[in-house]
């Protein structure tokens, strides 16, 4: 069998995205010439992910000769940066300003408590400075001294380091100094790890552009090898061709391309999932979503508006760990099914924010976990299966987990251990459409005007319950919620984002600076895209631009209809974006023009999801895919509840709730009140508190 | 009526919260100004209707404000019940920014709204932010040597902005004719107005859900709960009488340091009583301090060492303040309190602090800078044929703790607010920074040391301009614990035709006059050492070395700890030499 396709993913056939999470690598392969899906989740190796990787290759028997591309999202930056097993980074630097990094913008860890540390990415001793200066006009005030930048060169490499980060102030108006500094350094330095400040981020504010520029230099190397690594094994197994990368923005690069911006990657986990959602709903003609994605640790929230998942420049990826690239706005919230629950002083329960991670876990995963947590309440009122929990080492009776919920909550709260175990997932579920809420609220949405997407191994089991609490009218749960993201890198487009300063008054724009921006951005984009080894079937070119009113600091990003635009355009798309997201008109105030951005989306071939669940496995009646009948406690009461097989369910049933929809990686809820209806995407729509 | 199962007590405090967090939000995202919009200056909550005490406020509030906004409103009350304001209806708003009605300074404006159920009022929703200015002698109202309230700007007593749910456009004029940049205030006021209908929409939400009596009932049980929750904190203090102390460098007028003495009293029945005998009389500059504010900051510190603990005036029950009538902490009109709420607030926080580090050695750390670092730069700018006001506030080291060093650059501990770029002060202002820096050597000595503080300096690049500070912790610095060392004191220059000027009240002057290529140059504190500076591991000095935070000399004066210039190692005998004989003549 010939395996060398010709590499045009326009005409490709075999699409595979894999995912490395943080417990489960999860593989799709989508064979649309065969009608085919193969999904599988194996053990995430974390010491070298792309063992995980190949592991799960092999074990779904599908060659990988036989692929046509490979679409990889990785977490071998995100772990590397929060672990800080991170590559030595030097930085060169305007003289008196070495600090900036490290002194952030006079802040603390939390509201309230005055512990806490920080600690910079690229160490005091290997800050080096040089004369320099540019005022904010981007005129030079001080020269480069180049023999200066030639002798720091020397001392950071003399010193170790791997890669080199050179960050000037106002190098976002004017980046010569910056651009000829590199070229010195590129001279003497044996790799090409070096960034600047403003290649990746051409904005104001000098400590979050050197963070983001430290952060990129600071995994790139790391980047680098996992990638060349994987490169090399793929080929060993018959894969020859480029692979392409998520990123943070939703959107994919050649493995190639991906480390030179390899700062893009670290929130590249959670995009996946965003992107899945988008695509997913699309199918179905859904368009406004609040995604939910509750994993073990944490729950992940985005917003998507028109499809188009909403993008932030300014993410904060921990304390005083700015990130500021576009990247799509993912809320992390701190509960998952390992929060913990107990009585406070006060005799209340509360649920988290401690976590019992994965490990020890909650009890239910016989890891050693003593405490009751969201997922043991979960298992103790019925809605999870003992029997079939993916990540259990030793086998823990109900009786024991039953016998710490009682230990835990019945003298202190007068309830006993079932009883307590709804108060839990009732506060946990409070809690969660408190912080859903405020995401979208705080993003000038009513949550009431989207639907809740559920996916993670753990969403589908709250989300209806979350939907209810928010006046949510309908829960999307798709086919496979535990593998969301391999479907998301499956389906992404390419992707290059460009923002740039410009930062005058509206009125006094030169609005030949702003075409010939968007030309730079555009042209910029397109390059990018045709060095791509995967050809894209269309290419889509978005404008956008930041306004603000002078005097005020809230970014209001606008699409923009063309780069030909006119003042007035901007003028009146920005009142009308202000007026949506504030309710209030101030016709007396001049706006501001910050930055016009361009996104340029190669977009790739359609990837069908329909034989996500296989048809021929489905049955003719609801009746069929009946597993069991159990027990399950809604509302203080045990119901007896079907419980189906996912996979077998009839496409176009209709489920009144209560009821239980198990699959290999999640388990679904219905409650009484609810009625759950497959779609032809083999989706379950959730209509909350329809049959009432 | 049954007792509230603790179920419904969480359900209804975790809803309560996000009615506040809803308003706090609402606040931010619709106010104009970025000292609120991006500074988050600014805090709303929910009051009983009787006496106004506190019953949710939300988290991202200022922190200064925890205690004052409940003395604001219960004033409202009590001015309502005297026949000294206009009775309330519905929809009506009244706004107050009288420093001594419950109050901080006059930047600080408070509106409150009663929240009627039924056609009675059920609470009120209040909320306060920092305008930008208010009137007053200096712009920006942080003036350094007013001597009486007059001086500091526009004084509102509490009367109806909003009546009936509509502006009184003649308030409105009186407070537009009164204020700075007034043209831009109307948009905060309508988000002020704004916090507290989004606030007044989700309450009702919750009471139609769970029932009127049934959240009543809940209140009266959390606040109960929440003083049982916080005695249950202070129930592993052991029982005795903490000292403490800390001293303002000066009033701004007279130049003598005004004291802060504090003594906390463990109780047997798990109160902490706050007594600020010998405190320094009221005082002649803006340095006196607001009642409400002075309880204020007794709650700040105690939040800051119990964060966990919910706000709600249960949560204070068991902290009881002495009167602090006759000294400088409970200022009276027309005294002058604009350094009350930037600066007197944290040194009550931090004398706070220093009398319970020896109570609770393992949850307080050793003092923090602790000032907001207010530097106004009024002038005109030829370039742009404008005039401006700049600001800029800046940081200081956090005190070490049991656990760690402290920070650097840590934000003042009444504030949350992030101070700005340099990069966007240069793009708007005609001033060009030379060093943005970590203050070096400037952390206390201790087992675990001081955070850094932080150097800068900026020259006026173009037109004439006067400067005005109002900082602190120039005389002496922030306090070392349990043997640590005291942080490095600010200090401030202001270098005119190359030649030193340094304020006669170190950290405080109004209206210095610059010119083109003069320049201001400020250091900031070093936050506290945390026990004996010789028991520090050598190998932490060592890295405090290579990291350029101390000199090698500094090692063996400040630790004891001898360096080998060498091998760049610690010489370990010397080391143990010195430190012997350096414990001895202490």
């Amino acid at each position: 069998m010939d395996t060398r396709f010709p590499h045009d993913i326009a005409a490709g056939q075999v699409v595979a995205g894999i995912d490395v999470g943080g417990t489960f690598t999860d593989l799709i392969i989508i064979d649309d010439k065969a009608g085919t899906v193969v999904i599988g989740k194996t053990p995430s190796t974390v010491e070298d992910q792309s063992k995980g990787v190949l592991n799960a290759f092999r074990d779904s028997g599908y060659p990988v000769s036989a692929i046509d591309l490979i679409v990889h999202g990785t977490t071998v930056t995100t772990n590397a940066l929060l672990e800080r097993r991170i590559s030595k980074v030097g930085m060169i630097t305007t003289r008196g300003f070495r600090d900036v990094i490290e002194l952030g913008r006079r802040t603390r860890p939390t509201p309230y408590g005055l512990f806490g540390t920080f600690t910079p990415i690229v160490p005091r001793q290997l800050r080096l400075e040089v004369d320099e200066r540019m005022e904010a006009t981007g005129r030079v005030r001080t020269p480069l001294d180049e023999s200066q930048v030639r002798d720091a060169v020397e001392a950071l490499l003399a010193a170790g380091c791997e890669s080199l980060v050179i960050h000037f102030l106002h190098a976002y108006k004017n980046p010569s100094h910056e651009s000829r500094a590199a070229e010195i350094a590129a001279e003497i330095w044996p790799n090409a790890y070096i960034t600047t400040g403003h290649s990746l981020l051409s904005e104001a504010r000098e400590y979050e552009r050197g963070v983001t520029a430290s952060v990129n230099a600071s995994v790139q190397p790391i980047l680098d090898r996992y990638v060349e690594n994987l490169r090399r094994e793929l080929e060993r197994g018959g894969y020859d061709r480029d692979f392409l990368i998520m990123n943070g923005n939703g959107g994919t690069i050649s493995s190639r391309f991906v480390s030179r911006e390899a700062a893009k990657t670290v929130m590249s986990g959670p995009a996946s999932g965003v992107i899945a959602a988008a695509y997913t709903a699309a199918k179905v003609g859904e368009e406004r979503l609040i995604t939910y994605d509750m994993g073990g640790t944490s729950t992940d929230v985005a917003l998507i508006r028109n499809n188009k998942p909403l993008v932030s420049n300014e993410i904060e990826i921990e304390y005083a760990m700015p990130i500021h690239v576009p990247m799509v706005d993912v809320h992390t919230v701190g509960a998952g099914g390992g929060s913990i629950a107990s009585v406070n002083d006060a005799g209340l329960l509360q649920v988290g924010p401690r976590s019992a991670g994965s490990r020890p876990g909650p009890i239910c995963y016989g890891r050693g976990g003593t405490e009751p947590t969201i997922s043991d309440a979960n298992l103790l009122l019925g809605r999870l299966n003992a029997k079939k929990l993916l990540a259990v080492e030793t086998a823990v009776s109900v009786p024991d987990i039953e016998a710490a919920f009682t230990r835990t909550f019945t003298e202190r709260l007068q309830l006993d251990a079932y009883d307590a175990a709804e108060a839990v997932l009732r506060v946990a579920n409070l809690k969660m459409a408190g912080a859903i809420r405020m995401v979208s609220v705080a993003r000038g949405n009513d949550p009431r005007d989207f639907i809740l997407f559920a996916f993670g191994g753990a969403g589908p089991l709250h989300a209806a319950a979350i939907a209810r609490e928010l006046g949510i009218p309908k829960v999307l749960v798709p086919a496979r919620p535990g593998i969301t993201n391999a479907i998301g890198c499956a389906v992404a487009d390419l992707r290059h984002d460009f923002v740039s300063t410009v930062n005058t008054l509206l009125r006094e724009t030169d609005l030949e600076q702003v075409r010939d921006l968007l030309a730079s951005q555009r042209r910029q984009g397109l390059d990018a895209i045709a060095k791509e080894a995967v050809r894209p079937v269309d290419v889509m070119i978005e404008h956008s631009a930041d306004m603000h009113f002078a005097g005020q600091t809230h970014l209001i990003r606008v699409g923009l209809p063309s780069s030909e635009v006119d003042l007035e355009t901007l003028q009146s798309l920005f009142e009308d974006a202000y007026f949506q997201r504030f309710r209030v008109r101030l016709p007396e105030v001049r706006a501001n023009l910050a930055s016009v951005n361009t996104s340029v989306v190669g977009v790739r071939k359609e990837v069908s999801l329909e034989n996500l669940i296989p048809a021929a496995g489905r049955r003719s009646s609801l009746q069929e895919a009946l597993v069991e009948t159990r027990p399950v406690r809604f509302d203080g009461g045990w119901h007896d509840t079907p419980v189906y097989q996912r996979e077998w369910l009839p496409a176009d049933v209709r489920i009144a709730g209560p009821a239980i929809l198990e699959q290999l990686d999640a388990t679904t809820v219905i409650n009484p009140g609810d009625v759950a209806e497959g779609d032809p995407q083999g989706n379950i729509i959730i209509k909350v508190g329809s049959s009432t | 009526m049954k007792p509230i199962d603790a179920i419904t007590l969480t359900v209804i405090q975790a809803g309560l919260q996000q009615v506040c967090d809803e308003m706090d939000h609402t606040f931010s995202r619709a106010a104009f100004s970025p000292i609120i919009s991006e500074a988050d200056d600014r805090s709303d909550g929910i009051y009983s209707a009787e006496d106004g005490s506190l019953i949710a406020q939300g988290i991202g509030g200022l922190p200064v404000f925890v205690g004052t906004m409940q003395a604001s409103t219960r004033t409202i009350i009590e001015f309502i019940r005297d026949g000294r304001c206009l009775p309330p209806d519905d929809g009506d708003i009244y706004v107050v920014n009288d420093p001594y009605l419950g109050g901080t300074h006059l930047m600080d404006v408070r509106f409150a709204m009663p929240f009627y159920r039924h056609g009675e009022i059920y609470c009120w929703l209040s909320n306060i932010g920092h305008w930008p200015d208010i009137g007053g002698a200096v712009p920006g109202g942080f003036s350094a040597s007013a001597t009486s309230v007059e001086q500091e700007g526009l004084r509102l007593p509490p009367v109806k902005l909003f009546k009936k749910g509509k502006m009184d456009s003649e308030i409105y004029s009186i407070i537009y004719s009164n204020i700075r940049v007034a043209e831009q205030r109307i948009g905060d006021i309508r988000a002020q107005a704004a916090a507290l209908r989004v606030g007044s929409e989700r309450l009702t939400e919750l009471l139609d859900r769970y029932g009127d009596e049934t959240v009543a009932a809940s209140i009266a049980e959390l606040r109960k709960r929440s003083a049982d929750q916080m005695r249950a904190s202070i129930r592993g203090i052991a029982p005795g009488v903490y000292r403490g102390a800390a001293y303002i460098d000066s009033d701004g007028v007279v130049n003598e340091p005004l004291t802060i003495a504090l003594s906390v009293t463990k109780t047997d029945d798990d109160n902490l009583v706050f007594d600020f005998a010998g405190s320094s009389p009221p005082c002649l500059g803006p340095m006196n301090c607001v009642l409400a504010t002075t309880h204020s900051s007794v709650y700040l510190a105690i939040r800051h060492i119990f964060p966990d603990i919910p706000l709600s005036a249960g949560a204070f029950e068991p902290l009881i303040i002495k009167s602090p009538a006759g000294t400088f902490l409970d200022a009276q009109y027309p005294r002058p309190v604009s350094g009350c709420a930037a600066e007197v607030s944290q040194r009550i926080a931090e004398a706070v602090f220093s009398a319970m580090v020896h109570a609770i050695p393992d949850r307080v750390t050793a003092a923090p800078a602790g000032s907001s670092g207010n530097f106004a730069l009024g002038g005109h700018d030829p370039g742009t044929g404008r005039e401006y006001v700049m600001y800029q506030i800046s940081g200081g080291g956090y005190g070490g703790n049991i656990e760690t060093d402290g920070i650097t650059n840590g934000c003042s501990t009444i504030g949350i607010s992030k101070s700005p770029p340099v990069e966007i002060t240069e793009q708007v202002f005609p001033v060009l920074f030379t060093k943005y820096a970590l203050r070096e050597g400037s952390g206390g000595a201790g087992k675990t040391r001081g955070g850094f503080g932080l150097t800068y300096e900026l020259e006026l690049l173009r037109g004439s301009a006067r400067a005005s500070f109002v900082m602190d912790h120039g005389r002496v610095g922030p306090q070392g614990a349990l043997g640590g060392s005291d942080g490095a004191p600010g200090l401030i220059i202001v270098r005119r035709d190359g030649v030193d000027y340094r304020p006669p009240h170190i950290t405080k002057k109004q209206d210095v006059g610059l010119k083109a290529g003069d320049r201001v140059h400020v250091e900031t504190p070093g936050g506290g050492g945390y026990g004996p500076p010789f028991e520090r591991n050598p190998q932490a000095v060592l890295t405090d070395v290579l990291l350029g935070y101390y000199s090698t000399a500094q090692a063996a004066s400040l630790f004891g700890v001898e360096i080998d210039p060498r091998s760049g190692l610690v010489h370990e005998d010397r080391t143990a030499e010195l430190r012997a004989r350096l414990k001895q003549a202490a």
